[in-house]
């Protein structure tokens, strides 16, 4: 592979032993992906902040790199594995709680902004059409991929970081438009109308097409927060980093001939609902996998307003978007229903199965496959019927 | 016999061969302070990675699994070197920050199990 004089430096050492580390997980990396060499990224959203994932280990490496190293491009945060304030009253354990902060004061010490969120893009890092960018979070991946343009391909949390060090990423895979084409066409017999629907669509299509690139046709609109839930499922199901909507997103003129054809059907989607649906009675709902938007707050605001919350009801968003809904005037109405706003976290990364609640009721396809995982019972449902169940006597 | 590779990480180790025919996951599948294989179902099953030539054709699972091989290293149970046949994401990024010498691109059907194996940066030799 190919580095200039100054990437040479930084292999080198002469910028530093945490630049150093990062040049060497990125060189390594070109190697295997045969890259020809780096390129400039905009934009890292760095994945592996729930200290539930991290454990001691990843925390001292990250401390290690915090001696001496610095973000050098707009660098955001996942999701941690609490909300980094109100984490008492969500039931975190205070040894929890201390180890969870000092990975944040890690990543702080870094240069990157404590953002704490999955959906970046709403939470002001947002590139643009065409940049590179180097992102972790499968979902926000897929969504930055598909929905924006922009070229990333799936980063774990270390090599994110590294390209947050160093300001580069090797040059491979969908960061070359020849690798954004789609391998696998899928016939949308029945439109999906809600968001839901688009996450049954994602959950059914991601089983299908494991990591190819899918090219839906008839899918004829779809809202920000349909597209973010799509991605989210995709991703969840099977390991896709991008997909293209006739129509719709932009890079969808891009054209492979010859392709498989998977077709969806009303038959499929309700199968695929159904499929995410366990037995039981939810004690604990909770939206907003990916984190909640401000068109997701108002809605909510709508549908809790003059009610009360008879379960445990997590609605989970970025710090920012919870902010643009207080000037709103949304956040006083959810908060006087006994909704909980879990901000920097979700139900997906916060140790849930440790806080005594056994069936879960979410809106997110996302969240009931890496529930499951965990061991929790799930019930998949729309965000209206998520509001009614919380609310619903029990 | 002497086999040459690429190095993922480059470096000087030798020790007897534990050998894996199928991909390996660390996140979950190896205990990070014992070194204990505890995957089911992997032909590894209660065996140890500690000091051991960790041979296997390539990684699979979360991209935690990184971090795993990091606190093996820490916690004096790594491997003292690995081999793959193709190395991917999760191992190549565990074996730099833990720098635990490696090397991939290597035919890793010839290496028996329990055989003494030397590393040196690209070099394979049992």
């Amino acid at each position: 592979m190919h580095l200039t004089s100054e990437e040479e430096a930084m292999l080198a050492g002469g910028q530093g032993r945490a630049t150093q580390k990062a040049m060497q997980i990125l060189v390594a990396l070109g190697k295997i992906y045969e890259a020809e060499r780096l390129v400039r990224v905009s934009s890292v959203q760095v994945s592996g902040v729930s200290y539930k994932n991290l454990g001691d280990a990843g925390l001292e490496f990250l401390k290690g790199l915090a001696k001496d190293g610095r973000a050098r491009v707009k660098t955001t945060l996942n999701p941690a594995g609490m909300s980094l304030t109100g984490w008492r009253s969500q039931g975190i354990s205070s040894g929890f709680a201390e180890k969870q902060l000092e990975v944040i004061d890690a990543y702080e010490k870094l240069g990157i902004e404590i953002s704490c969120t999955c959906t970046p893009y709403l939470a002001g890092n947002e590139p643009i059409f065409g940049q590179h960018i180097a992102w972790g979070e499968s979902s926000a991946v897929v969504y930055a991929n598909s929905v924006i343009g922009a070229r990333t391909n799936r980063e774990g949390g270390p090599s994110a970081l590294a390209a947050s060090l160093t300001g580069r990423t090797p040059l491979y895979g969908l960061h070359m438009r020849e690798n954004r084409v789609p391998t696998v066409a899928v016939d949308v017999e029945a439109q999906p109308r809600v968001p839901e629907e688009f996450a049954a669509v994602g959950y059914f299509v991601g089983k299908e097409v494991k990591d190819g690139i899918p090219h839906f046709r008839g899918v004829k609109r779809a809202t920000l927060e349909d597209l973010k839930t799509l991605s989210a499922a995709l991703a969840s199901s099977g390991g896709v980093a991008m997909f293209h909507i006739e129509g719709l997103t932009p890079e969808a003129a891009l054209r492979a001939k010859g392709l498989e054809t998977v077709t969806l059907t009303r038959k499929e989607l309700e199968e695929t609902r159904s499929m995410l649906n366990d037995d039981g009675s939810p004690d604990f709902v909770s939206v907003g996998c990916p984190h909640c938007s401000l068109s997701e707050l108002a809605t909510l605001a709508r549908l809790l307003s003059g009610r009360r919350t008879r379960r445990e009801f997590w609605i989970c968003c970025s710090r920012e978007v919870k902010r643009q809904g207080d000037e709103a005037g949304y956040s006083r109405l959810i908060e006087k229903s006994g909704a909980k706003f879990a901000l920097d976290t979700c139900m997906v990364v916060a140790p849930v199965e440790e806080l005594g609640f056994r069936v879960v009721a979410t809106n997110s396809a996302k969240a009931c496959h890496y529930l499951r995982n965990a061991g929790l019972k799930v019930r998949f449902m729309s965000l209206e019927e998520c509001v009614a169940e919380a609310t619903s006597g029990a | 016999m002497k086999l040459k590779g690429r190095a993922i990480f480059e470096g000087r180790a030798q020790g007897l061969a534990l050998v894996s025919s199928s991909p390996m996951s660390f996140y979950g599948g190896v205990n990070p302070d014992t070194g204990e294989v505890v995957e089911r179902g992997s032909e590894l099953a209660g065996q140890s990675v500690k000091g051991r030539v960790l041979v296997f054709p390539h990684g699979k699972g979360s991209t935690v699994g990184s971090y795993v091989l990091y606190r093996l290293a820490k916690n004096g149970a790594a491997p003292c070197a690995i081999v793959n046949a193709k190395c991917e994401t999760i191992v190549a990024v565990g074996a730099i920050i833990s720098e635990i010498p490696c090397v991939d691109m290597v035919d890793v059907s010839k290496i028996e199990p329990g055989v003494r194996v030397r590393i040196d940066g690209a070099t394979v030799e049992f």
